[in-house]
């Protein structure tokens, strides 16, 4: 029993992941540029990108998947997007909106000295921002992103109201058979995964311990 | 000619003038003093020579070439400012040094950037980064470093690391060397190490700028003393004459508060 209950997490939990690795690679990417949109020296544009990240860190991420399922048909009677792809949709936007602050956080608190000292030596913009920036950045946000990489994994459990068959929804399944104990199980999993991220961040932040 | 020459700079932040009407000129192979009371406009002057600030007026020369005419946007584009800023080197009181770059990494960086874009750098790679890395290693030695160029910056004691930062500044081979108080971030008993390295600069004829409030260093290295106040320059002129015997009752008054130090 305890076999076949776990192997039907599993395939939960492989949806769970896929959610995970799909939000980070895309989100990413998007936030840092959204965290550039949030510095930006065009006032308009800085306005409406701060606004966009207050209206995704202001309301509810269960709110907002359903917005991005429902919202097309209901609303423009577009069809409705598959659930998985919604459902990176919305993770995507919300987390590159957290993603953004942390990242401006982090470019903003590299003392400006760092920036003259490499105009003074005939550095290119992108030069110093690759070169003498990044890593400074990246060590600064490690801590708060291995929060919401956290984070993360756990929110993934929201995409069940619009039933995506992940690992919660395949715990709850079980109630219907009259079992509560695969939903309460579903608990290793996830500190499994959590148990490994924060090794894996443990272990990052040990090896920028050489500068500081 | 002389190798710098400053015209007529003025620069205001808002309604605040901190910089008035700044002319002066420095030979090859002299060193300038610019001393004064904070707030008196002197690191301004700096960040605006290695254009950290563009000045509102005035133009700044190099050995004849104009580099900066308030009047002339041409002089200001991004691009060119970027190489004319090779002409200067910067050294920051706060040292500035990159945090994850050994002492060795944070001399070559620079240089090695810029050997990317030479045409031929891709068919001499290794031996062009070769000679970057033994010049940088015998800069390290200058300064006294030799066994420090592993080490990290935060591995370093103020002393050391502002000797670091210098051998960064001059692994570009500036034109004019400017020191922006280069010992005020230091202990007291670590500053000599940084001035003795500033002190054989000078003996070999590097041209250079220093900010300072060490008067007897100025006094005994400089050729030529600027005094600035609230962002004019009050008296100018060769050093061992400003600083013991002024002829404006301004440097005077200021001058008594380092009497005997």
């Amino acid at each position: 029993m305890l076999l076949s209950v776990s192997l039907t997490l599993l395939e939960g939990l492989v949806v769970t992941l896929q959610l995970f690795a799909l939000t980070l690679l895309f989100a990413l990417p998007l936030g840092l540029i959204i965290s550039f949109g949030s510095m930006s020296r065009c006032t308009p544009l800085r306005a409406v990108v701060r606004t966009i990240v207050w209206v995704i860190r202001g309301t509810p991420l269960m709110l907002q998947i359903l917005v991005v399922f429902y919202g097309p048909g209901l609303m423009f009677d577009l069809p409705l997007l598959p659930r998985f792809t919604a459902a990176v949709v919305t993770f995507v936007i919300n987390y590159a909106c957290y993603f953004s602050e942390i990242f401006r956080g982090g470019i903003q608190g590299v003392p400006l000295g760092q920036q003259e000292a490499g105009l003074v030596l005939g550095m290119t913009k992108r030069q110093i921002f690759f070169k003498v920036t990044l890593l400074q950045v990246i060590k600064r946000i490690v801590p708060p992103m291995g929060n919401e990489f956290i984070t993360l994994v756990k929110d993934t459990a929201l995409v069940r109201t619009i039933s995506v068959y992940e690992i919660i929804w395949m715990g709850e399944s079980y109630i219907k058979k009259g079992m509560i104990w695969p939903l309460f199980y579903t608990a290793v999993f996830y500190l499994v995964v959590n148990g490994i991220l924060t090794l894996l961040f443990g272990w990052f932040e040990k090896k920028l311990d050489y500068f500081k | 000619m002389p190798i710098l020459d400053v015209q007529h700079i003025e620069k205001h932040f808002g309604d605040t003038r901190v910089l008035e009407d700044i002319s002066f000129s420095l030979e090859q192979g002299q060193a300038m003093a610019i001393i004064g009371s904070s707030g008196s406009g002197k690191t301004t002057l700096l960040r605006c020579l290695n254009f950290l600030e563009t000045p509102n007026q005035g133009k700044i020369l190099v050995n004849g070439e104009t580099l900066f005419d308030a009047d002339d946007p041409a002089t200001q584009r991004e691009a060119e400012v970027r190489k004319k800023r090779l002409h200067f080197g910067l050294v920051f009181q706060s040292f500035n040094l990159f945090p994850q770059y050994t002492a060795l990494e944070n001399v070559t960086l620079a240089p090695q950037l810029l050997a990317q874009e030479q045409p031929d750098f891709k068919a001499r790679r290794r031996e062009i980064l070769e000679e970057i890395s033994s010049q940088g290693q015998a800069l390290l030695e200058r300064m006294g470093l030799a066994d420090r160029s592993g080490h990290y910056p935060h591995q370093l004691s103020g002393g050391q690391q502002q000797r670091v930062a210098i051998a960064r500044a001059l692994a570009l081979k500036p034109d004019i060397l400017c020191f922006d108080e280069p010992t005020s971030a230091l202990d007291p008993e670590l500053t000599g190490e940084v001035l003795k390295v500033i002190r054989s600069l000078a003996e070999q004829k590097t041209t250079m700028i220093i900010v300072t409030h060490e008067m007897a260093f100025a006094r005994d290295v400089a050729d030529q003393v600027i005094f600035m106040d609230s962002g004019i320059i009050v008296e100018q002129g060769e050093a061992r004459q400003v600083i013991e015997h002024p002829r404006e009752e301004r440097t005077r008054q200021f001058l008594s508060r380092y009497a005997g130090s």
